[in-house]
């Protein structure tokens, strides 16, 4: 990836997906869990390469249920917070 | 005739119980997968000259082996080779369910595609090429409606067909090339174990083994070509490797699906719409309330002159029994042994029907899910996954089913947790009392007593999953990742079955348990010979006495003491128990005069017995399922004590401190 320059909104650079607000589409590189919750999140669609979008967040402000290969998947902030994302431009 | 084993796979969700229902209908057996808590159902049919047994297979997303209904589902499979496995499919979510198709048949076995709520794709503006599906996967597709039933006779046909084929190629997802050339050499040594090579498709040893399947490392751990295994996996990067399998298989399914699927204008639909209400930021939490509430409201609302249809019933009984019988003692003993002590569980059958029909709407419609969803936060915060909410929530109902719910928790500790607070969530089988006590000496505030006595049970529960968490079961709560399931018009049928499922166990409790605990509490009232019925010269009023002593501090007499004791069968059985021993009859009204006449009762201890009930040990149905769902004794047992003590507490806090704010006993 190139180093982005100066102050200029990161287009193209990694986040994750806690990050991403409401209504906002990006897809996933890289998933940094292991173990159980990695097999778990893989087996649920949350593979490098897929498209997500957020949906909404709970009113407690999480969980934060997501779409990902066209059905409805709600994760905690924290779980969330373990796959890498890019942000889609509009 | 030839017998064929179908196991029935699929993800949650899709439709498979009802498949299976419209499959068996009530030829079901229902037992447990052996060595754990999973529920397994078998059902045969006969069909064209072949004996047809249907297994349902525990519903999951994948089968890496990372929770017990996954393993129970490879192992089925991998071990027990079934004939051929009909993966149930729900056609308007193919991607993700599809991904368990190529799991399934990586393990070598024929498949058939039951393509589920067909009717809910088609509505959606959603058509798929199943011809053109089957012929890419090189799988037979069925086209299934299971709320109508159709399909089953095109399905059970594909079925036979397929198991009776001879195993034609593996079709499995070709996967990135340094992997391909992995499970090659992977296999090329696992080859030289001819026991390996005879129990597992080696294929899908080595890509489990590529992945770090722990389970898959066990397999080979015994085998001589053990060491060869190791040293070509210490090569590589399990993580890495899963992911680009896991990768492969979507590309796979998404080369695939346009070619199948003219998807629908996907624009806003109905679920979308209902979500946007009932999850909103202000919304959700009000509409959460309001549904609980008007649950609980309908439950008693709606099953109220069912009840005093079954009471009438059984006064009518009582005194045909009375009139008719010879000797006085057997009069008694069916009168105010069996018909009593039965007969004071069977009035709550319509709440009990009521609220799980209710509960089972609200789970088949998919707002279960978001009732989870809503509650995460909360229950995270009290050391408990959003998914222990459903089980509190139908233990307000029963414990049994409430406890039997928690098996949808992934995480050990957790479930364990939600099964040990569980008991603290007041059954409606504990209500009679507080109906009785709050109505007897709090007048007006009765429901304020009642109401506050819920909460006390909802803050118990929290203080203790606080306290397990942070002592006997220590560590994080397991993570929330929660399909949204569309919402769907439960059929009647559905919800009935289930209602009927769980109220049959309920009555069950009744025709047994409840019937031996009558019994011993008609023999401990009426022996020795001659005493009068349920009087301080009986066995239980010796019990009684000595017990006193231990309750004598929250201001419970013998009589008091007995009934707890009894309360042990069931709670409800408390009332029943107090009615004989204060010589006034199921009657309610003539209790509650009879309490009051006491002069050992105050509202005080009225206030602390209905604390005690509300916390002591579960009764005997839910100590049972604890230590069937826990595997154990060792945790029904803990749950017996720990309430107890807990109840001896709190009633003694409440009992001490409740005269200063209810004007003195
Ligand atoms: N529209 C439609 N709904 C279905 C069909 N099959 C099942 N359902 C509904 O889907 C929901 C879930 O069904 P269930 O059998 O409990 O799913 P399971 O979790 O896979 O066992 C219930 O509300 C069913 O009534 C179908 O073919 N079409």
């Amino acid at each position: 990836m190139e180093p982005s320059d100066q102050n200029a909104p990161l287009r193209g650079a990694v986040t994750t997906l806690d990050c991403i607000g409401p209504a906002c589409r990006c897809r996933i590189v890289g998933i940094r869990a292991s173990g159980a919750l990695r097999k778990r999140l893989l087996a649920m669609g949350m593979v490098p390469g897929a498209d997500v979008e957020a949906v909404r967040a709970a009113p407690l402000g999480d969980p934060v249920e997501y779409r990902v290969k066209g059905y409805a998947l709600s994760l905690r902030r924290a779980e969330a917070g373990q796959i890498e994302v890019v942000p889609e431009e509009e | 005739m030839t017998g064929i084993r179908v196991a029935l796979a699929g993800n949650p969700n899709v439709g498979k119980t009802t498949l299976f229902n419209a499959l068996t209908g009530s030829r079901q057996h229902v037992g447990n997968w052996p060595g754990v808590t999973v529920e397994k159902k078998t059902g045969r049919i006969n069909r064209s000259g072949h004996a047809i047994e249907v297994i349902d297979l525990p519903g999951t997303y994948s089968l890496t082996a990372c929770s017990a209904d996954e393993v129970v589902a490879r192992d089925y499979i991998l071990e027990e080779r079934p004939d051929v496995v009909v993966q149930v499919v729900d056609a308007t979510n193919l991607e993700r369910n599809l991904y368990l198709t190529t799991q399934i048949a990586e393990l070598g076995v024929p498949v058939v595609i039951a393509l589920n709520m067909a009717d809910a794709a088609e509505a959606g503006g959603c058509a798929i090429d199943r011809e053109r599906l089957s012929a890419l996967l090189a799988i037979p597709v069925v086209r299934t409606v299971g709320i109508r039933g159709e399909g089953l006779d095109d399905l059970l046909d594909a079925a036979v067909r397929e198991a009776e084929t001879p195993p034609h190629h593996e079709h499995t997802v070709g996967y990135r090339n340094d992997v391909e050339a992995m499970i090659a050499s992977l296999v090329g040594v696992l080859e030289a174990d001819k026991d390996l090579a005879e129990r597992y498709p080696l294929r899908w040893l080595a890509a489990r083994l590529l992945e770090g399947d722990e389970n898959a490392l066990a397999k080979v751990r015994e085998s001589p070509v053990s060491p060869r295994v190791q040293a070509l996996l210490s090569t590589i990067d399990p993580d890495e490797c899963e992911a680009a399998m896991a990768d492969r298989r979507y590309d796979v399914i998404a080369a695939v699906l346009p070619q199948v699927r003219t998807a629908g204008a996907r624009g806003m639909n109905v679920s979308e719409m209902v979500d946007r209400v009932v999850t909103d930021r202000y919304l959700g939490i009000p509409i959460f309330l309001a549904l609980m509430w008007g649950t609980f409201e309908l439950t008693f609302a709606v099953a109220a002159p069912f009840v005093a249809l079954i009471e009438a019933g059984l006064a009518r009984l009582s005194a045909a029994v009375a009139g008719s019988i010879g000797p006085a003692w057997l009069a008694s003993l069916v009168g105010d042994g069996i018909i009593g002590g039965v007969g004071s569980v069977l009035v709550f059958v319509p709440n009990i029907f009521i609220l799980f029909l209710i509960l089972s709407f609200l789970e088949d419609t998919g707002y279960l899910a978001r009732a989870a969803f809503i509650m995460d936060r909360l229950m995270y915060a009290i050391g408990l996954p959003g998914k222990a909410f459903i089980p509190m929530l139908i233990g307000f109902g029963c414990n049994v089913p409430g406890i039997m719910a928690a098996r949808t928790i992934e995480g050990e500790r957790d479930r364990l947790i939600t099964i040990l607070v569980n008991p603290f969530i007041s059954c409606s089988a504990r209500l009679p009392v507080y109906i009785l006590f709050a109505g007897a000496f709090f007048g007006a505030a009765a429901g304020v007593v009642v109401f506050l006595l819920y909460v006390l049970g909802i803050a118990a529960a929290i203080g203790s999953a606080k306290l397990f968490r942070h002592t006997i079961l220590p560590g994080e709560s397991s993570p929330f990742i929660m399909e949204m399931p569309p919402y769907r018009l439960p059929t009647a049928g559905t919800s009935l079955l289930h209602t009927w499922s769980r109220g049959v166990m309920y009555v069950r409790k009744a025709g047994t348990i409840i019937l031996a605990g009558a019994l011993v509490l008609w023999c401990l009232a009426s022996f020795p010979f001659g005493v009068e019925y349920g009087s301080s010269a009986s066995l239980a009023g010796a019990l009684g006495h000595l017990l006193e002593p231990l309750v004598a501090p929250l201001g419970f007499d013998w009589k008091i003491a007995v009934a707890l004791l009894f309360g042990f069968v069931a709670k409800e059985v408390v009332v029943g128990s107090l009615g004989v021993l204060y010589g006034a009859g199921e009657e309610g009204d003539a209790l509650s005069t009879a309490f009051l006449a006491d002069p050992g009762l105050s509202a005080a201890t009225a206030l602390a017995l209905m604390v005690f009930v509300l916390l002591y040990t579960p009764c005997l149905a839910t100590i049972a399922t604890i230590r069937k769902e826990t595997g154990s004794w060792k945790w029904a047992g803990f749950s017996v004590a720990y309430g107890l003590v807990l109840a001896w507490l709190l009633a003694l806090i409440v009992g001490r401190i409740a005269p200063s704010f209810i004007g003195g006993a």
